[in-house]
């Protein structure tokens, strides 16, 4: 098996304070389904900004998609990136701009024909529910609402790993299991790697799962 | 559109800038056209004893353009009648020579103190009349105003890139969020900036057009070209194509180092 994130000794910090994460040692690897959990504080979202390459290890080493996100160089973050689909704790959305623009956003970085493009956003703004809302800007969505586009940006160019940060957090157990219909559709149908932020791991998962918890700056995995 | 205030605030200081420009090229051809009226009724008169060639005295300065004789033969001949031929005969003997310097552009006093000692530097040359003493008022009064203009031109584009910084902090604040998400998602740099470029760019052309709009209106209603016309100056107030492409170039440069600087000041959000 690939492994598509490989952390030793990892330290996390934010600027010279003290580390969130430290000395962590794990790996995820390709096809994975992954939840990390852990108190409030605890660095679960950090941990997650270091996959990304927005957060520099502090110490250690972090692989990701075999590449060396300490000294990794701009075009290569960016071509990363470009396979990667994120959804942020605070959703993130573009505030000038429509939902479907929103949704295309990945669409449109990675150059896809705007026909084919047009097609993918109708897709997924139909599995999230959204459809009636495609010329609406954010801010006239409610919460959950926004959660579901970021959710369904996320995923629009089928990247071949998605980071969710507590994706589910405002939804209701209805559009809760849409999301995770989706994950459990990209794990499965497109052989995504899916690392989930989450309170609350699904009792009705269709997948199976590997679960890492965040305690004392510490990660350990959950058996 | 929810942004049109901020447009409109970098169209305005766009707007002002290429105008001022325009205002101190229209003085400025105004100045090189009066120049250039003075310059061709102005020359220097030479008084010679003995008769000199021409090209002589044209190799005394760059700035001569050329020299002629007066002729003295009209004065004889107004005299003829008042006086006796033996004096007129004598006259005609003592009477030295004159000629007139025609300069290549009009000089300034201190050109024309200059250009004196040169003249009065060579022995052949008794006397040099320059007419400092008649040097134009008006023209005095225009370089004065061409100086004004100047002044008044630094300080409309100081404070406009006064305004134009602060409404960059507003234009990074906006524009920073979503770069830093378009980053998050893989976009180089170039695309991150594109809507940037974009946006400062239709405002550069808006500013171009409401200032093209503006002159070629006062040049079809002719303003001030009356009062041009009574100076003896007649000069084009705007000229579509040359003016045109200057007023769009400076425009879109200035937006576009703008839109670079906050590219550059672009802080990536985590
Ligand atoms: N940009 C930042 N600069 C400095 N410290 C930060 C920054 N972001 C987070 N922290 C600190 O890092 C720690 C972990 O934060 P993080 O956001 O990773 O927690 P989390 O596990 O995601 O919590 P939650 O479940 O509430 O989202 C917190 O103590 C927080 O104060
Ligand atoms: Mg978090």
């Amino acid at each position: 098996m690939d492994k598509v994130i490989f952390a030793q000794d990892l330290s996390l910090a934010y600027n010279t304070e003290e580390a969130i994460i430290s000395k962590a040692t794990f790996s995820i690897n390709s096809g994975d389904f992954v939840f990390i959990t852990g108190a409030s504080g605890s660095g679960k979202s950090t941990l997650l900004r270091s996959f990304y390459g927005a957060l520099k290890p502090a110490n250690g080493s972090l692989l990701v998609g075999g590449v060396e996100v300490n000294n990794i160089s701009t075009a290569k973050l960016n071509f990363l990136r470009r396979h990667i689909g994120i959804v942020f704790q605070d959703y993130k959305l573009v505030k000038e701009w429509t939902i479907d623009k929103n949704v295309a956003l990945p669409l449109i970085i990675n150059g896809y024909a705007k026909d084919v493009s047009d097609i993918q956003v109708d897709k997924l703004l139909n599995h999230v529910k959204l459809s009636h809302k495609t010329s609406k800007y954010p801010q006239e969505l409610s919460g959950g609402e926004q959660q579901r586009v970021a959710m369904a940006r996320a995923l629009a160019h089928n990247p071949i790993l998605i980071l969710a940060d507590e994706p589910t957090g405002n939804l209701d157990d209805y559009s809760s299991r849409l999301i995770w219909n989706l994950l459990e559709g990209a794990n499965t149908q497109l052989k995504a790697t899916v690392v989930i932020v989450t309170h609350h791991i699904p009792e009705d998962l269709a997948v199976d799962y590997k679960h890492f918890n965040i305690e004392g700056g510490t990660i350990y995995e959950v058996s | 559109m929810r942004s049109v205030k901020n447009h409109l605030s970098l169209i305005i200081a766009l707007f002002t800038i290429v105008f001022t420009m325009q205002i101190y090229i229209i003085v400025d051809r105004t100045v090189t056209a009066y120049e250039s009226n003075l310059n061709e009724d102005y020359s220097i008169v030479v008084v010679t004893q003995n008769k000199v060639e021409t090209d002589t005295l044209v190799a005394l300065s760059s700035k001569i353009e050329n020299a002629e004789e007066i002729s003295t033969k009209e004065v004889i001949d107004h005299l003829q009648s008042q006086m006796k031929q033996r004096h007129i005969d004598l006259l005609k003997l003592s009477l030295p020579h004159f000629y007139s310097l025609h300069l290549d552009h009009y000089p300034t006093p201190s050109e024309i103190k200059d250009l004196r000692k040169k003249l009065e530097k060579n022995s052949d040359i008794t006397r040099v009349e320059d007419f400092a003493k008649s040097h134009d008022t008006l023209y005095k009064l225009l370089l004065l105003f061409k100086s004004v203009v100047v002044l008044f031109a630094i300080a409309v584009f100081a404070v406009t890139s006064l305004l134009v910084m602060k409404e960059m902090r507003i234009w990074q604040f906006q524009h920073n969020e979503r770069m830093s998400i378009m980053a998050m998602f893989g976009a180089p740099v170039w695309m991150r900036s594109a809507v940037l470029f974009r946006l400062s760019i239709v405002d550069a052309i808006i500013a171009s057009l409401l200032a093209i709009a503006t002159f070629t209106y006062a040049d079809i209603t002719e303003v001030g070209s009356e009062q041009l016309k009574s100076i003896g100056v007649d000069i084009l107030l705007f000229d579509p194509l040359n003016d045109s492409i200057l007023i769009i170039g400076v425009a879109l440069s200035l937006s576009i180092i703008l839109a670079t600087l906050i590219v550059i000041g672009h802080k990536e959000e985590v």
